[in-house]
Parts: C-alpha cells; structure tokens; sequence
C-alpha cells in the first residue's frame, strides 16, 4: 500500500498522535536528571517536583497583596486577549464585509488597509505607548492593529468570492444591498470569521507578550520576564505551558462553536 | 407588441463587438430557447436581460418600460450552479424572496407572515417535487434537487421573464428528462415567459416555442473582434417538438469568432 493512503483510525491516531509529546517529555526528564546529577542546584533545567512546588507558590495567595500572582496574571492576560479580539472581530466583520461586498468602499479603502497590513504591529509599540500611555489601552491597541488587517483582508477576499450567480440570484429575489449583505454575505462570513480568528490567537497572544514584557505590572508575559532575572525557569516553563493551554482551549471553543453554528459550512468528509 | 423588445441593440467591450444590431420582440407566453456556438453572445444576450450588463447602444424594453440595467425581481434566473444559496434550508432558500419584500430592515419575516410565507413555499417546494425535503440544504442535495430548488426559488416571486442560463448542463440524461417535464409542466400551468441558453439543440427544439439561434453574420479574417453575434435564425414553432432544420447541426459543431 502507498504511503499516502495508510490512514491512522481510533485509538492509533491518539496514540502516534502522543508518542512525540511523550518522547519529548522523556527526553527532558533525561536530560534533567543528567543536570541534576552534576549540580543538584540546576535551575535550567528543573525537575518536575520543583515546577510544581514553585506552582503552588505561585498559586497560594500572597499574604502581602492579598491575590494569588497566578490568578491576577492569567486574569490581566486573558482580558487584554479577549477585549482586543472582540474589538478585531468586530472591526473585521465590518470592514470585510464593506469591503467584500462594495467595489465603491473596495476601491476606496482597499489601498490604506493593504498598507496598514504590512506595518509590523511592533515597530508602533513605542508610538502607541506615547499616545496611549503605559495602560491597558496600549497594549490592547498593539494586539488589534496587529491581527485586525490580515482578518479584514481575509473576510474580504471571502465575501469578494462569493459566486456573482448568488449574488445576481438575491438581487432577483428582490434583495437591496442592506439585505444581500445581511442575509447572504454575513451567515457565509461567520464561520470564516471564525476560523480567521482563530488563525489570529498565536499572533495575539505574541503581541500580548510583547507589550507586558516592556511595560505592565501583571500578565502572563510580565511574569515570564520578571522571573528570567533569576533564571526562574522552574516558574517559566509551567507558565509557557499554561499559556498554551489556554491558547489551545480558544483554539478548540471557537472550533466548536463555529460547527454547532454553522453545520452547512462544514459538511461530513470522507476521511 | 412583444412583452421583451429589443431595438438595435449594440453590445461593445473596447473595440471588440459582443452583439451587433439584435432587434427582435419576445412574446409573453413563449418558451424561447437561444442556441449557437461557444462565444456568439449567447451569455451576454442573457446578461443584457438580466441587467447584468447595459447595452452600448440600442434600447431594451420590458413591458413598455425601459429595462434597468440592474438584476430585479421582475426577472428571475436559474444559473447552471451556484443559483441557491448553500446556508440556507430548502425551505428558507424559497422564502428568502418574500422575506425581502416583507421585511427591508431584517431581511426576514416573523409570525403570522412568516408562517403564511412559509406555507407558501411549502406550495412552491411540493410544485417542484422537493415537498420532503424543506428542510435539506442544498449540500446534501443532488445537482437535479438543487435546480428545482433553483426553480421554486425564482418562482415564487412571480417574475415577468424566467431566465434559464444552460439549467440542464451539469444533469444526467435522465434527471434532464425530468426537468424537462417539470419546466414544460410549470411554464404551461403558471402562464410563464422563459428565455433558456442551452448547448443542447434537441433540447431547445423539444421544449421552446421560438428558437433563436446566435451567430456571427459577417466575419473578418484579419480582426474577428470587430463583427458582433445577432440571432442569424429566428425558428417560430407551432408546437414544442418541431424538427430541427440541417443548418442548425452544421452550426453546432464549428466555434463561433
């Protein structure tokens, strides 16, 4: 049998599906205890019972500030995260749907949002911390400018390729624009909306990232940087995996909820 | 006077002439088929109706009245593919036409009309042999499901002229057979005035009552772009079914241009 048609079912695609992650979880313990053995004060490589110790001090409330730092950093990071791709997902879906649907608006702002796209969102960072201060406001504005255009341009070249038949079809039926766009361009949008943004998460949350790791007094990315002065890799390496915990949790929600939506969009496969 | 007039209709892209000096007069209750070879304007006869596109020169008139050169509820047009649309229901892909005359802000009706819409599309699913299958979307359809669907669609808004760009191309042969039977059924029982492009010359010569075949007239060898297609024959038929005449098979075969 060729190569390309042996396909993994049920349990065997779980588990090649896990050897990797295994194998790599192996291979860091391995490499650990080889650390250990040589300098039993390692802090490049930690052992599992000090990741989960360091954990639960970070978890445990500071008696200090009276909040536990991981719970106030997951909190301040998620609603950057959140608020930024609500405000992108909103701006998208009207602007890609203007865009899509109307040469009149694609001839005049097609132009501006091709040139804001290839800005790298980073090299405003400094422009937006001077206008907007060191707040909230700045870093969500860096995470929206950096995922909203590829969103716009994507929704938009969506709606531009919806067939003209469906299009002229709607007008027959006696469809003004107002209608063409509410109920045949937006329920066709909505679930590459969707997936779009779900592209956007891994941007977002590098953007995220950045702008706590240069100005913030909580977050996932602050943290991270706070801890690296002391070669804390026993608080950081947990941190990456929560973050992408989280990330892969987003991933997977808005997954689901775009094929409980939207089944027509996602017809059953073969495979 | 005719319920469709065309009056020295000139269809011009740049320096290249689409349609040259089409000037006929379709009647309100004929079943007229458009024929001719790949490139002869066929398409764009039918665009001109549809409003697609405007004529460079010359006149169109619908009922007594200047065409608009803009899709309207007035014409209703079945595509080959893509005519329904693939987010909504069976049932809702018909309703979609009374809802927006029902409801300009929404775009959908709600309570007692929207029921009484409903039962009417029910009507106009059963008419079209889809009566089970309201709440199917079209990707779960089969292209000959999808066409009636396309029909019911079109139908219930009543239009003046039923357009029909190639709907049977992409059938088999026997799902062909029964679309054929359905489309004469509802043009003869709704009083309808359908203007079908079609490949097939059986076909046009089965179902049309008046067969309009697209051609060049004259051709120049060194700039084939500057002569236009018109209808070079113009078939009144008594009956559906006529023979077809020889000149048409000859046409079928050679490319226009």
């Amino acid at each position: 049998m060729r190569l390309l048609n042996i396909r993994p079912r049920g349990g065997l695609a779980i588990l090649l599906g896990a050897l990797p992650l295994l194998a790599a979880a192996l291979l860091y313990l391995m490499a650990s205890q080889a650390r250990h053995a040589d300098n039993p004060r390692d802090k490049l490589l930690p052992t599992p019972a000090a990741m989960v110790e360091a954990v639960q001090l970070m978890a445990k409330v500071d008696p200090l500030t009276g909040h536990a730092p991981l719970v106030v950093d997951t909190m301040a990071s998620l609603e950057r995260v959140g608020s930024a791709l609500a405000i992108a997902t909103a701006l998208s879906l009207v602007l890609g749907l203007g865009l899509g649907l109307l040469p009149l608006l694609r001839a005049k702002f097609g132009p501006l949002v091709a040139t804001i796209a290839v800005i790298p969102p980073i090299a405003v960072l400094p422009i937006l911390f001077i206008v907007f201060g060191l707040g909230e406001t700045a870093k969500i504005a860096l995470i929206v400018i950096g995922v909203t255009p590829v969103m716009v341009r994507d929704l938009a070249a969506h709606v531009a390729a919806i067939p003209e038949e469906q299009l002229v079809k709607a007008q027959t039926l006696g469809s003004s624009t107002w209608q063409l766009a509410l109920r045949v361009a937006l329920p066709q949008a909505m679930p590459r909306l969707i997936d779009s943004l779900r592209l956007s998460l891994c941007p977002a949350w590098v953007y995220l990232i950045s702008a706590e790791a240069i100005a913030a007094d909580t977050g996932l990315g602050y943290r991270i940087f706070l801890v690296r002065r002391y070669l804390s890799m026993d608080i950081i390496l947990p941190y990456v995996a929560w973050i992408s915990i989280l990330a892969v949790t987003m991933d997977l929600t808005l997954r689901l909820i775009a094929r409980r939506a939207y089944p027509w969009a996602y017809p059953e496969r073969a495979r | 006077m005719g319920l469709l007039t065309f009056r020295n209709v000139w269809v011009e892209y740049g320096d290249k002439v689409v349609l040259e000096n089409v000037d006929l007069s379709i009647e309100r209750g004929s079943f007229v088929s458009i024929v001719g070879p790949s490139g002869a304007g066929k398409s764009t006869f039918l665009r001109l109706i549809i409003g697609q596109e405007a004529p460079t020169r010359g006149a169109i008139d619908l009922d007594g009245e200047k065409l608009r050169a803009e899709p309207g509820p007035d014409r209703g047009v079945v595509f080959q593919k893509y005519s329904v649309f693939p987010h909504l229901s069976a049932r809702d892909n018909v309703v979609f036409g009374l809802d927006c005359a029902g409801s300009p802000l929404l775009g959908r009706l709600s309570g007692a009309r929207r029921r009484a819409a409903l039962e009417q599309a029910d009507a106009m699913l059963a008419a079209v042999g889809l009566g089970d299958s309201g709440d199917l979307y079209p990707a779960k359809m089969s292209g000959g499901m999808q066409q009636r669907l396309a029909i019911a669609q079109a139908l219930i808004k009543k239009p003046r002229v039923l357009l029909l760009d190639e709907p049977f191309g992409a059938l088999d042969p026997g799902v062909r057979l029964d679309m054929h039977a359905l489309i004469t059924g509802l043009w003869r029982d709704n009083g309808l005035t359908i203007l079908m492009v079609t490949h097939d010359i059986k076909e046009a010569f089965k179902l049309g009552t008046r067969v309009l075949a697209f051609d060049k007239r004259r051709r120049d060898p060194h700039a084939p772009h500057r002569y236009g297609a018109t209808a070079v024959y113009d078939f009144p038929l008594d009956k559906p079914g006529a023979a077809i005449p020889d000149a048409l098979l000859a046409m079928q075969e050679k490319p226009a241009a």
